[in-house]
């Protein structure tokens, strides 16, 4: 647990929109100066409202997106520098779970081939997935891991619903026995009685195969309950990072502490809506900190210049000058 | 009690004809919504709720869809009216908000045009006053320098002005009954919250009734006075949103409530989830449609359950059949 499997160094990554006919190019900060750290069998959860760059970030971590600045070093190696060579020997190690179960599994293909297409992709170095009776061996143990029957994998992706098809997406990242898994909101596009049952899976097979998780999320609730730690995200910055009970319990943060007021309970009074306004584009972020035009604690320090993330009651850290 | 129900749904079933033969999607569905309510109508995709809705505002045009039963709003029928008729009732009697207010609206006009179109359809009132409501309107639901906006188009806006703009689209001609079909899911929470508390101020202010219908039992906690439950087009269970949340008597609520993972207290080791996945509407089993999932299986569940009458609230559920009043 001690040691950092991934660490995100002052990352940035910018996007460059527009540029048409009639617009000029503009630069699209989608994350912005982030660093942070992923232990060994940890679930990191990524939280914040659409636009805030978790996504982006997600996308980075594992090198499907270049950064622009910044490094990202995963066990000791810095991906950003590798050649596309040396990294795809790395891929195997990192792996992604993807939001749209229906848009991520290629409808004309059985399942089979494709929780075998990584082992076809990346055979291993003892050549075992060579022989297709160790394939199909391979392809019974995974399956039957993430909850399915070996039976399935002669069928398509329209035959399943929209849980299974998670699992199944589950099952393709886990084919070649990853380190990390970065997963982007796995569980958004699911009814609330499917979630808890994907939740609860992929809680089982962190434990039983000691994987690293960083887990990308907008709904606090299911973050709250996987996550060890959490970073709060906003306009492509953290907020705050620190561990989940302690951020779900005493947020330090004001835009922590809205969004967590802003969550419906079911067992005690209606949400409230703390802050007002939403989110600004990120083509033109406010100056200084970027939640002080919504912010009901803001000063004038805030207007003139961003704080930066500091130790606010270790292991916590939190980016703000007046935090709760 | 003496006033009659604004809405009185009564044996709504709808068909689909599909090419594996007829899918029920809604079943016998009854229930009935009092002036100034705010009613929570919850279930999974699938379940019936929208559609059932649709229904009601005669929003279904496809001649493979079978509607049947009895809808009456302030006591006249609308299954059976003709386009003609229910266009006078649609606007200024029901309206209804989409979840994805850029698909409801079209992206060719500015908002303020749509919602002046709407209102000058509906009444004869001059372009120049038809503007000034609209501006009204768009300041009331919370969109900052309405003037500006209203020659805006929906895709200039964001989410949750776009939302606030359907929602004073719906308005503008002051409908009795709004249906809201998850208006708060495309948006961010804190966007969520502010339209939550505009969809309570309507009611508390204007005396609307609302008709909410979500995915999210925590949205209709904080709002809701009646919850209603569906799974697989029937009526689970019913009740005063406190009741059904502190005590809810269905096996599906049951499992619907635990599976959300909580926000106060101990994590949890594991959720509590409900073990498979909601039937095929065309595929539905005999009895109860969720016995197949439910732990407190029995004897009886191989009939339809009617709806019983606890004390606090209905469920259709045979383990309410002792209790019931």
């Amino acid at each position: 647990m001690s040691t950092p499997l991934l660490e995100a160094v002052a990352v940035s990554k910018h996007f460059s929109v527009g540029g048409g006919l009639f617009s000029r190019r503009r630069v699209l900060q989608a994350v912005n100066n982030v660093s942070l750290r992923v232990m060994r069998g940890e679930t990191l959860g990524l939280v914040g409202e659409s636009g805030c760059g978790k996504s982006t970030l997600g996308r980075c971590l594992v090198r499907l997106q270049t950064v622009s600045d910044g490094n990202i070093i995963f066990d000791n190696v810095d991906i950003t520098k590798l050649s596309l060579g040396a990294l795809r020997k790395l891929r195997p190690r990192m792996q992604m779970v993807f939001q749209d179960p229906y848009a991520s599994l290629n409808p004309r293909r059985r399942i089979g081939d494709l929780i075998a297409e990584p082992l076809r992709v990346h055979p291993l170095a003892d050549g075992s997935m060579r022989d297709p009776r160790l394939v199909n061996a391979q392809l019974e143990i995974l399956i039957t891991m993430v909850g399915l029957k070996p039976e399935h994998l002669a069928r398509y992706p329209h035959e399943f619903s929209g849980g299974q098809r998670q699992r199944i997406g589950i099952a393709r990242a886990l084919a070649l026995d990853p380190d990390l898994v970065v997963a982007d909101e796995p569980v958004s596009a699911l009814d609330v009685s499917v979630q808890a049952q994907v939740i609860n899976l992929m809680m089982d097979l962190q434990e039983r195969l000691g994987l690293t998780y960083v887990f990308i999320a907008h709904d606090l609730a299911v973050v709250r309950q996987i996550a060890t730690r959490t970073a709060v995200m906003y306009l492509g910055e953290i907020v705050e990072v620190g561990p989940t009970e302690e951020v779900f319990r005493a947020p330090a943060h004001p835009y922590t502490a809205a969004l967590l007021a802003a969550v419906p309970k079911i067992s005690t009074a209606p949400a409230r809506a703390v802050v007002a306004g939403e989110v600004p584009s990120p083509l033109d972020p406010p100056s200084g900190c970027r939640f002080h035009p919504r912010c009901p604690r803001a000063q004038a320090r805030c207007r003139e210049k961003a704080p930066q993330l500091y130790p606010f009651a270790a292991p916590r850290q939190v980016a703000c000058y007046v935090p709760l | 009690m003496a006033e009659a129900p604004i809405l009185e749904i009564r044996n709504l079933s709808i068909d689909f004809r599909t090419r594996q033969g007829i899918a029920r999607a809604v079943n016998q569905l009854s229930f009935s919504v009092n002036h100034r309510e705010i009613i929570g109508l919850v279930g999974e995709s699938g379940s019936g709720k929208t559609i059932s809705m649709l229904a009601s505002v005669g929003l279904i045009s496809d001649p493979n869809v079978v509607v049947s039963g009895s809808i009456r709003y302030k006591g006249n029928e609308l299954i059976g009216l003709s386009n003609r008729a229910l266009q006078k009732i649609r606007g200024p009697e029901i309206a209804m908000i989409f979840q994805d207010p850029m698909t409801a609206m079209t992206p060719v006009y500015t908002i303020g045009w749509q919602i002046t179109e709407q209102i000058r359809a509906h009444e004869k009132v001059s372009a120049r006053a038809a503007k000034a409501r609209a501006v009204e309107l768009l300041g009331t639901m919370g969109v900052p320098s309405p003037r500006e906006q209203f020659n805006r188009y929906p895709h200039q806006l964001s989410g949750g002005l776009r939302q606030r703009a359907m929602i004073a689209m719906a308005l503008s001609c002051s409908p009795s009954l709004l249906i809201a079909d998850e208006p708060t899911t495309a948006l961010d929470v804190t966007v969520q919250a502010q339209i939550l508390t505009l969809l309570r101020d309507l009611r508390d202010n204007f005396g609307s009734t609302i008709i909410l219908i979500t995915h999210d039992m925590g949205v209709v906690a904080g709002i809701a006075d009646t919850v209603m439950v569906m799974y697989a087009g029937r009526l689970a269970e019913r009740g005063p949103t406190q009741e059904i949340f502190a005590h809810p008597a269905h096996p599906y609520t049951q499992g619907l409530l635990s599976s959300i993972p909580p926000m106060e207290g101990k994590r949890l080791r594991r959720l509590t989830s409900i073990p498979g996945t909601p039937p095929n509407p065309a595929a539905m089993p005999e009895g109860c449609a969720f016995a197949p999932r439910c732990p407190y299986r029995f004897a009886p569940c191989g009939k339809v359950p009617p709806l019983f009458a606890l004390p606090a609230q209905d469920s259709a559920c045979f383990l309410a059949a002792g209790k019931a009043a």
